[in-house]
């Protein structure tokens, strides 16, 4: 169910009052019966949709374990490569866009235009950190020491033959973890436009805000489980 | 992001479907575009047809190479010694194909056939054609819960199916379709046929997750107002059962080939041995899609069984929960046998727990087939079309599950894996099971979908053709496999020329029985009689809309207050009552 009870009822401003795209103007698919139904149905689309992405990393995963206990020396090895302390700093930044993330349905849900956008930028912004500090600090390093995945690995002080193998599934992983963040803030950046130009979004019409925060927290999920298994433990 | 979206391409009411705006153009463009479930389904309809002629041909040409074996002969002719080589006979394409080899093109040939009829064939086959043209209608709906992902869907598909002909334009493939490492990883070094070929499957891997996506969905959200779940159309249910699995096993492949395709190009060395990679690691990944894949290319061909028989014998279905649920439980278990197919590259504990759990299959499976049979029992049975492509399921799926009881088992399989004896189980299963299927539903919706009723002497004879060639071609398998022939090989020892002629004469027979059918359809579309809107006395909510249905499916949104094979208490719609005599109490 959609909320409109505690929402500010400012009008708004009379230049997108009258635009399709404001959320007090949109339609529902002509196959719905009602709002609420399409709103429910996306949302489960949603979740099912996030179930295909666990099962696409738990591959990542499931090739981790089995290495893992295969090569536990290469494995001790892989983590002491990486500093802890980037992989914390980038869960914190995480953890925060997460939570600006939710905050951002949830202004979207009281019809607080303001700071709907300031929660989106904060999170757009973290989104950003996050990469710069996994491409300045993290990448371009160990691909300047030659820890490169597969044909390119030139590592010449590897103690252990099988650390090149660990070196693809990192890249393997937190590439494909990479991808997710860029294309979560690309939808959250889509729903940023989108507010600031017809504030497309409010108590009624929130269902792109909402899917996105899915998408994005599931993001998030994901690194909770990597940053562990790749620095943490040895 | 649903909210704005214009469900239908216009709003006018009455026409059918495929009225479209004049001109060519704004025609095809209007088809290109349409987010209308039944526009889709109709070119989804066409575009599998077409990758099952081609998957075909391949087939032909495999069985063609086949027809003798290969021999070298030294003859004496005149003074000299003449060698020369017969059986070759895939040899006048090794140029045209840039291969090494004729043996190559015949590796070719056989990983064609099977990639473009498992990945763009059998997979998309029912659920994106029937499936998405029949499923919103038989619960009452509009469309389906995401109109335009399923136009994503579609065109997602047709991508997928340009790359893969593009890899098959630039010469093939030869590592069989599973791609398994390390065929697919050193073959091919100088090109990247495979890579292509790959990416072509996980591509097409996204149009089959949003297609499942969408009818998961629509089954909870769209019901029609009286529709509880026990209400709904078994092949519904068997659809429902169908999308689970393509939700949940499709990702798996997905990362399986995106890491093969960095094995391939970046040499990651995951399934690569000589760094410490595990091929069978890539095995068991494959698997854990594939398995549960054929049971997405089974069982919404069990679901159009379940309507053909009860439609056609005027009976309420056997057992309705208990056919619905072991759609479920087929679902359920297919998560959990993937093993079967690598018994020999692991442990025996596992061997004998994978070997114990495939057994479990076999229950929900039987379950069905008792059911259909005590359907038929006293049914008013119509022999037409239809009723005949699922009367030869029952023959052929049956013969195709019973095989695969010896392939579980351990001591058998020892002998029989990697054998003719897996190529005609899988065929018995695949097409005897979900190609019979899938012509059956084909010609029972045909007047439906079209508004127009097919020759039924042409059907028949088609039917006849079919049943006929394919027992020819893959009944022989069996004993080839149990007599020792191994699969993809393209030669063989002279005792088994006998058993292949016979296969690949009946592989002609097979070709002449579809040939009928697209001339029949051809004729039905240009000539054929105007279908009415319920031609076989249908009770599911298809048959209460025209044939061909309006663009909204229904003038009113319907409300359900039979069940669906209610034969024996309601006049189907349209009927009437007169000419449907409802049959007296037992």
């Amino acid at each position: 169910m959609q909320t409109t009870l505690d929402a500010d009822t400012t009008p708004a401003p009379p230049h997108i009052a009258k635009h399709p795209l404001h959320w007090r103007n949109r339609d529902y698919g002509h196959h719905w019966r009602n709002r609420d139904e399409e709103f429910d149905a996306s949302k489960f689309g949603m979740w099912l949709f996030l179930t295909t992405e666990v099962l696409l990393f738990a591959g990542i995963f499931c090739g981790y374990a089995v290495f893992r206990m295969l090569y536990p020396e290469a494995w001790s090895n892989g983590s002491h490569y990486l500093d802890w302390k980037f992989g914390a700093a980038n869960t914190v930044v995480l953890l925060i866009s997460s939570f600006t993330c939710a905050m951002a349905v949830r202004c979207a849900q009281l019809n607080q235009q303001k700071w709907l956008k300031i929660n989106l930028v904060i999170t757009l912004v973290c989104a950003a950190l996050f990469v710069f500090i996994k491409l300045k600090f993290e990448y371009m390093v160990k691909l300047g020491d030659g820890k490169a995945p597969g044909t390119f690995f030139s590592y010449e002080y590897a103690q252990n033959a099988h650390e090149q193998l660990w070196w693809s599934l990192y890249y393997v992983g937190t590439g494909i973890h990479a991808l997710h963040v860029v294309i979560g803030a690309s939808l959250l950046g889509y729903v940023l436009f989108r507010s600031w130009k017809y504030q497309a979004y409010g108590p009624t019409e929130y269902t792109m805000v909402e899917n996105s925060a899915l998408y994005w927290h599931l993001v998030d999920l994901v690194w909770i489980f990597l940053f562990p298994l790749l620095y943490l433990i040895h | 992001m649903m909210t704005t979206l214009d469900t239908h391409d216009s709003h006018a009411h009455g026409g059918s479907y495929f009225d479209g705006p004049p001109g060519l153009l704004a025609k095809i463009w209007q088809w290109m575009t349409t987010v209308d479930h039944k526009k889709i389904g109709v070119m989804y309809l066409f575009a599998v047809l077409f990758m099952f002629f081609l998957g075909g041909m391949a087939a032909l040409a495999v069985r063609y190479e086949l027809l003798d074996p290969v021999r070298t002969v030294t003859e004496l002719q005149g003074t000299e010694l003449v060698e020369s080589t017969t059986g070759q006979r895939l040899a006048f394409l090794q140029d045209i194909m840039n291969a090494k080899s004729p043996n190559e093109v015949y590796n070719r040939m056989f990983t064609l056939h099977g990639a473009v009829m498992v990945f763009m064939f059998i997979v998309p086959s029912i659920p994106a054609s029937l499936g998405n043209f029949f499923l919103p209608i038989m619960l009452g709906a509009k469309d389906v819960a995401f109109p335009r992902l399923n136009l994503m869907s579609w065109w997602i598909y047709v991508i997928g199916c340009l790359i893969g002909v593009f890899s098959i334009l630039l010469g093939g493939v030869d590592t069989g379709w599973t791609f398994y490492t390390p065929y697919s990883t050193t073959t091919d070094a100088d090109h990247y046929r495979v890579v292509l070929m790959v990416l072509a499957a996980f591509v097409l891997g996204f149009s089959s997750i949003l297609t499942g996506m969408n009818f998961v969905v629509t089954v909870h959200k769209l019901r029609a107002p009286g529709m509880g779940w026990f209400d709904m159309p078994l092949f519904i249910w068997a659809l429902y059962a169908t999308s689970i699995i393509q939700v949940l096993a499709t990702p798996v492949i997905g990362i399986t080939l995106l890491l093969l395709i960095l094995e391939r190009t970046m040499k990651i060395g995951i399934f690569d041995p000589s760094m410490g990679g595990d091929p069978v690691l890539y095995q068991h990944f494959f698997w854990f899609y594939s398995h549960p894949v054929v049971y997405v290319m089974i069982l919404p061909a069990m679901g159009i069984i379940s309507e053909l028989l009860a439609i056609h014998a005027r009976k309420h279905i056997f057992g309705y929960r208990a056919i619905a649920f072991s759609s479920l439980g087929i679902a359920a278990v297919s998560f959990l046998v993937w093993g079967h197919h690598i018994f020999t590259a692991m442990g025996e504990l596992a061997a004998v727990l994978f070997s114990a759990l495939t057994f479990l299959v076999a229950i929900p499976t039987a379950i069905k087939v008792f059911n259909w049979v005590a359907t038929l029992y006293k049914g008013s049975i119509v022999l037409n079309t239809p009723m005949c492509y699922a009367l030869m399921f029952l023959f052929t799926f049956t013969i195709g599950g019973l095989t695969g009881l010896p392939l579980a088992t351990l001591s058998t399989d020892l002998h029989l894996h990697d054998t003719y004896y897996v190529v005609a189980h899988f065929h018995y299963v695949m097409m005897g099971g979900t190609v019979i299927a899938f012509m059956g539903g084909i010609h029972h919706w045909w007047p439906k979908m079209f508004g127009k009723m097919y020759s039924e002497t042409g059907g028949l004879i088609g039917c006849a053709l079919v049943f006929i060639g394919f027992n020819l071609t893959f009944f022989t398998q069996f004993f080839l496999g149990t007599q020792g022939m191994p699969r993809r090989y393209a030669n063989y020892v002279d005792e088994f020329q006998t058993l292949h002629e016979i296969s690949t004469y009946g592989s002609w027979i097979l070709l002449a029985g579809f040939l009928v059918h697209l001339v029949t359809f051809i004729m039905s579309l240009v000539g054929g009689e105007k279908a009415s809107a319920n031609p076989w006395g249908g009770l599911t909510l298809e048959w209460e809309c025209e044939s061909p249905p309006i663009e909204h499916n229904f003038h009113h949104e319907p409300i359900v207050k039979h069940g669906p094979y209610d034969f024996e208490s309601v006049v189907p719609p349209h009927c009437d009552p007169k000419d449907y005599p409802l049959p007296q109490s037992h």
